[in-house]
């Protein structure tokens, strides 16, 4: 090991500043057993060590090896005309910074990015020589998130994807056009051709190891990527069908949706935000789990006459209201498959509907106590019991009404109570 | 009303429930050796722990219930809530009465509490492997402090085997005062006299790793610099990382 100084903070603090901004996190997806004179293990299912201020969950050493670019991205903060402290890890550096952070459980790996320095090939070499040394020398079995430059060649790629776990390229926009006006030097064909690589190396290994049980696996936890939301005029329409058709494609786990922060505020191509768009995202991650837990098609989620996802009430409630002759759903009777679409019943609570309803019929009282939200379900489905006003007794106006009412009224104090008005 | 009395061990409660099927009445109440008895206590069973008799229910158990559901109870008893001895009590008549299995009926309110109470500790072990914080001694045996809400200690310990088999570790909780030891090879259980050596969970500074400060500082400037200001959302770190598990954390002291 090589000695530590203190200026390994500083350049710590810039290059952890200049990583944050991309959401992905996960450290789940693949195990990876501890090895005799190895370090470490890869769990399985994701671990988060700890939770920043703003709520987000740390899991990796989320870290660039430079935050110096060559590229003018508008929405990047590392973008080469910002005046910003810059900082240079050298690989030995970060591989100690990973492995002593690890053994004290800090950290569940490493999530590596960096800025373009010369070329994108030269700045990839370099991001594999540090996973090299880490897997090769440390003979570390900890978790790595690699990030592909956009336009790296499929060779280095292809040596990435031997030690990482998991690799993303970053859309960040979904139009081309507008991904061309923000950022000049990038285009589609530069992201998407990395993907391409990844893809095409993680299904030449699973047909390697059908044949033969140990040969090599490559990126076993899939590729993720992410889309900046609220930056440019994508509508939630065109985002989710953009993440429809990734998730179409075999190796893609994870898309992720960044709200747009103003970091840049000065650049005139940039929408002026008082605060990122965070509602918008959540509707976009929920819309997202619809797709990939609740077996919904993303054209029922977003159309051509509802472009943009209701910011007032989740996705599935708000389909839940567009399409009421699709309720009331009979819990002691429904399919599985009708039951996970009634709003407030997760796939938890849908299974557990399922397996318990063979023992005795259920009732709202059961439900309850099995965590099912009722205030949103007991529109939308009939029990062993008298119901409730469902959905098409009344109108799906109403049960909107009631739904989005009472947000309200937690905000504001009642003021058509009458008060008592003591004379001074 | 029938009341049992028992040692408040594990082992005593399954000889609880061998006693009752053999006396053919069940007790409506379990209290402990130094309890007081209540008032209205008709007769006062007294149980005495028998390793075979606990023995019989236990594997009794494992021919009626999937794994899953036996590690369940034994989640339940190391959840140390009140009322749990009762729960596993009933939950294990109920088994034993039907011919049917009742693991999957959720609507009956002693196997739902059972997987409930289970889940709670399940999601403190897990916030425990996520929140164990080692500090380097000089040594090199890596020390961490917890102290959870539920006696989980037992069910991480395999976790941190396989991932440090390379480290010697400790992990100990300050709340029982007990903790595990890793010597390389075993795992082993270990109880300090005072907590003179860690006092509030943090290694005397004499006594730790000479780059374990700086460690240390790495990470609480990283986590620092981790936050984005536009996105400060107190409510959620909350619920995430709750005060209570907050004060072993490195990054969270000052």
């Amino acid at each position: 090991m090589y000695p530590v100084k203190e200026e390994v903070i500083d350049k710590l603090k810039i290059l952890a500043e200049s990583a944050k901004y991309d959401v992905s996190c996960a450290s789940s997806g693949t195990t990876r057993k501890s090895t005799p004179g190895g370090i470490g293990n890869t769990a399985g299912w994701g671990i988060c060590h700890s939770f920043t201020e703003d709520g987000r969950c740390v899991s990796l050493l989320k870290i660039m090896l430079t935050n110096h670019c060559i590229y003018d991205c508008a929405y990047c903060i590392n973008r080469r005309s910002n005046d910003l402290p810059r900082a240079t890890f050298s690989v030995s550096e970060l591989v100690e910074l990973t492995i002593e952070f690890y053994r004290r459980n800090y950290i569940e790996g490493l999530f590596l990015s960096s800025g373009v320095v010369r070329n994108p090939d030269y700045t990839m070499e370099r991001l594999v020589a540090v996973v090299r040394d880490l897997r090769n020398i440390h003979r570390f079995n900890g978790y790595i998130h690699l990030k592909t430059i956009p336009g790296a060649s499929e060779h280095l790629v292809q040596q990435a994807g031997m030690y990482a776990d998991r690799m993303s390229v970053n859309i960040e926009i979904s139009n081309e056009e507008n991904l061309k006006m923000l950022a000049p030097e990038k285009d589609h064909a530069s992201v998407f051709k990395p993907m391409q690589f990844i893809q095409q190396g993680v299904l030449q290994s699973r047909e390697e190891r059908n044949k033969y049980k140990y040969a090599p696996r490559f990126v076993p936890a899939g590729q993720s990527t992410q889309m900046i939301v609220g930056a440019t005029s994508e509508t939630d329409k065109d985002i989710l069908f953009t993440s429809a058709s990734l998730y179409g494609r075999p190796s893609m786990k994870r898309v992720y949706y960044s709200g747009y922060i103003p970091v840049n505020s000065y650049d005139s191509r940039l929408p002026a935000l008082k605060q990122p768009p965070l509602v918008r995202e959540n509707r976009l991650y929920q819309a997202d789990w619809l797709m990939r837990f609740y077996e919904f098609g993303v054209d029922e989620i977003v159309d051509d006459k509802f472009p943009m996802l209701d910011q007032e009430v989740d996705p599935k409630l708000a389909w839940a209201l567009r399409h009421p002759e699709n309720f009331p759903v009979d819990i002691n009777k429904a399919d599985y498959h009708d039951i996970l679409r009634v709003p407030g019943i997760g796939v938890k609570s849908a299974k557990l509907i399922v397996v318990s309803r063979r023992f005795a019929r259920l009732r709202t009282t059961d439900l309850k106590k099995m965590g099912i939200v009722l205030k949103k379900a007991q529109y939308f489905i009939t029990c062993n019991e008298l119901s409730a006003a469902n959905v098409n007794e009344t109108s799906p106006t109403y049960v909107r009404s009631l739904l989005t009412q009472s947000k309200v009224n937690k905000k504001q104090p009642h003021t058509s109570q009458t008060t008592l008005i003591f004379p001074e | 009303m029938l009341v049992f009395r028992y040692d408040k061990s594990f082992d005593g409660l399954l000889t609880a429930v061998f006693d009752a099927f053999n006396r053919k009445s069940f007790p409506e109440m379990l209290i402990g050796m130094n309890d007081i008895e209540p008032l209205f206590a008709t007769e006062i069973f007294d149980v005495m722990t028998d390793d075979e008799k606990s023995k019989r229910v236990w594997s009794g158990l494992k021919k009626k219930l999937m794994s899953v559901s036996q590690n369940m109870l034994a989640y339940v008893w190391l959840s140390e809530e009140e009322g749990s001895d009762m729960l596993i009590f009933r939950y294990v008549k109920k088994v034993f009465e039907n011919e049917q299995s009742v693991e999957m009926n959720f609507a009956d309110d002693d196997v739902l509490g059972v997987r409930n109470t289970a889940k709670r500790v399940n999601t403190e072990k897990h916030r425990m492997i996520e929140f164990v914080r080692f500090q380097k001694a000089a040594d090199n045996l890596y020390f961490a402090a917890i102290s959870p809400d539920t006696n989980c200690l037992a069910l991480i310990t395999s976790h941190f085997r396989s991932r440090f088999a390379d480290q010697q570790w400790i992990i100990f909780d300050t709340k029982r005062s007990y903790g595990f030891h890793y010597n390389l090879k075993t795992i082993s259980e270990v109880t300090f006299e005072n907590d003179i050596l860690f006092k509030d969970g943090r290694l005397d500074e004499k006594l730790m790793a000479e780059d374990e400060k700086i460690f240390q500082n790495m990470w609480k400037a990283y986590y620092k610099s981790l936050t984005i200001k536009e996105r400060i959302n107190p409510k959620l770190q909350r619920q995430h990382l709750p005060q209570r598990y907050r004060k072993y954390l490195t990054e969270l002291q000052d």
